[in-house]
């Protein structure tokens, strides 16, 4: 058994796979708040806390992302409207600061907290998961490719390993400045990184990395903060998810982790912290 | 096979016998017996009374579990004893117990995560196969999901336990520790009405209890008789706040805050299935929160009754039956307990 000296390691936890289709209940059962018609509301995911539909904002013509935190029936009311509320404001205010800040956020259209509604900029393009499950996917086509080492093919694979490795660069940087102005994501994940495409994200015939900017999404967990400990956290968690993506990815995040190094001040020191973060796991071992 | 599970890491002492009769049978209970060690109001338990409490009651304790399950030492198998977590001076007074059980009738030991068997007497009782749970006690507050042969920690307490910061409400509030603190402060909940503001504190899946304890205290300070009425606290609409306000407003607070992580647990897994276990897991107000909770995500929510909530023998016994007949053994010389005992480190070698 382990000894408290040496405790044995723990295996990370892995993410499991994400319930197949649309989720059961949730959108069904509750009404939209009050300017939104179910007609121009197609359900996107059911988070822990809200609802995510695409519809529109104003005009037709303008797309927009519904987050809709309905009340919770467990919860007494008070309670409830004072949690959604504060929670509503905290996510706005964050996107706020960072679309002033020059980070790359969706805009904020509206908000109501009473109604516990936030509009958002609709964000066209694939996540950084989509893009890095299509490369993996192709993996073992790529190395096959490699082996028959005809010049017009290998020249389009580096051109795909380029566009990627630029794409991590642009994460590392993205990254960096989010934490530069002093907000932690919370739950930086690759589902939460976008690339941003204004024409719809097809298979396209290359298949060359969208080469848009990264726009960061879902900011329901993200605090103001300039702690190492909750930036190195936010890094954690992004390796996690890429690790759990395919062992191949691991390079890719090398390159993540070497440009947010040079991206701001503090960056070094954050990287340091991450060392300890990853020998204890995201949690402290403070348990009595 | 029989087991018997000896469990004393807080102030019960349980003494079970369960049996398993076959593989694809449910296990049978022959004896689940208990006795509480209850300190006076407004004191908690101290390890060294409740050492004493356990070493003068084991003996008979398991003569009586002897004698009800009618069940004679040859029948046993093991000897299942808490290895940990929970109070140093208890657990050791029970593993001396243990130990002496096995040299004096030649069985083997086994020592179980307490946490692990109060999983799988759960899972047992109501039937759930691979349900997200929630362990919440007076030491222990962990959302735990099965994954690859661990029972995985999602979220936990980042302070103090949820139990922990009932009972020492109660503490402050100076109610009896008799049947228990939390049964106690159910009952007042019942009858309050305002709701106060305290702080509400879940970091993603984590949540934390020590600054609501401490702000629960210095609300309670302000409620006193000895006051004058003009300085004790008014509700919102100008009535006095009262003890069954406070107790109400801390249940109301602490339980959104354990339903709301164990709902994030369950969509990061994404399971439908909750099972409450461990002594907080008898509130009937958080058993209906959570319902509505699983509810609402199309689910449905497990729990068990006090005998199997609360801290017993039989989940012991049953937890080391199990890891036993995947033949895992404690011999004598690795008899000890520990303090700190995660429910991550032990493989569960008996599910798939």
């Amino acid at each position: 058994m382990a000894s408290a000296a040496h405790p044995e390691p723990i295996e990370p936890i892995q993410p499991l796979q994400p319930p197949s289709g649309r989720p059961r209940g949730g959108h069904d059962q509750h009404t939209l708040p009050a300017p939104f018609l179910p007609d121009a509301c197609e359900p996107l995911t059911q988070g822990a806390e809200a609802l995510v539909y695409r519809t529109h904002f104003l005009t037709p013509q303008t797309p927009a992302v519904l987050k809709y935190r309905p009340p919770k029936p467990y919860r007494h009311p008070t309670l409830d409207k004072r949690l959604t509320k504060a929670r509503l404001l905290a996510e706005a205010r964050v996107l706020v600061k960072c679309r002033r800040e020059g980070v790359s956020v969706p805009a904020v259209l509206g908000a109501d907290w009473e109604g516990g509604w936030l509009v958002l900029e609709y964000v066209g393009g694939g996540t950084v998961r989509g893009v890095l499950d299509g490369w993996v996917h192709r993996l073992p086509e790529l190395s096959r490719e490699g082996n028959s080492e005809t010049i017009s093919e290998g020249r389009k694979k580096s051109e795909e390993e380029e566009a990627l490795w630029e794409l991590m660069r642009k994460v590392g940087r993205a990254v960096g400045r989010l934490h530069e102005i002093g907000v932690c994501h919370g739950d930086l994940t690759t589902s939460n990184l976008m690339v941003r495409d204004e024409e719809e994200y097809t298979e396209n015939e290359t298949n060359l990395p969208p080469s848009g900017d990264i726009v960061l999404i879902d900011f329901g967990l993200a605090t103001q903060t300039i702690q190492d400990e909750d930036r190195a956290v936010d890094l954690y968690v992004l390796e996690r998810a890429f690790a759990a993506t395919h062992p191949a990815a691991e390079p890719l995040f090398q390159e993540v982790l070497r440009t947010y190094g040079g991206s701001f001040k503090g960056a070094k020191s954050v990287l340091r912290r991450l060392e300890d973060v990853r020998l204890r796991g995201r949690k402290k071992s403070m348990l009595g | 096979m029989i087991a018997l599970g000896l469990e004393g890491s807080a102030n019960k002492l349980g003494v079970g016998i369960i049996s398993h009769p076959h593989p694809s049978k449910p296990p049978v209970i022959l004896a689940n017996l208990r006795h509480t060690y209850v300190s006076p109001p407004g004191e908690g338990f101290l390890p060294k009374d409740t050492a004493k409490h356990h070493r003068s009651y084991v003996v008979r304790l398991v003569k009586q579990a002897m004698k009800q399950a009618g069940v004679k030492v040859e029948d046993l198998d093991c000897i299942c004893y808490t290895k940990g977590p929970g109070m140093g001076a208890p657990l050791q007074a029970v593993a001396i117990a243990a130990r002496t059980l096995s040299l004096l009738w030649g069985k083997k030991l086994v020592g179980v995560n307490h946490c692990v068997g109060h999983i799988e007497m759960g899972r047992a009782i109501t039937g759930a196969e691979n349900p997200v749970v929630l362990y919440v006690s007076g030491g222990n507050t962990q959302v735990i999901a099965y994954s690859s042969r661990r029972y995985r920690i999602f979220g936990e307490a980042l302070d103090i336990a949820v139990g922990n910061c009932l009972d020492r409400f109660a503490r402050t509030i100076k109610i009896p520790n008799d049947p228990a603190p939390g049964y106690n402060i159910e009952q007042l909940a019942k009858k309050g009405k305002n709701l106060i503001d305290l702080p509400y504190t879940v970091k993603g899946m984590d949540a934390s209890f020590s600054g609501i304890l401490a702000s629960a205290d210095i609300l309670a300070a302000q409620i006193a008789d000895t006051l004058p009425e003009e300085k004790r606290l008014k509700a919102e609409d100008g009535s006095l706040v009262t003890k069954e306000d406070l107790c109400f407003s801390l249940q109301e607070t602490v339980f959104a805050m354990l339903v709301e992580i164990t709902e994030r647990a369950m969509a990061h897994v994404g399971s439908s299935q909750v099972l409450v276990v461990g002594g907080v897991g008898c509130n009937e107000r958080l058993q209906e929160m959570m319902g509505l909770m699983a509810r609402d995500r199309g689910g449905s929510v497990f729990a068990t009754d006090e005998r199997f909530c609360i801290d017993n023998g039989i989940m012991i016994a049953h937890a080391g039956l199990l890891a036993y007949e995947t033949g895992i053994t404690t011999a004598l010389e690795d008899s000890t307990c520990t303090q700190r005992y995660r429910t991550d480190e032990v493989f569960v070698g008996w599910r798939e």
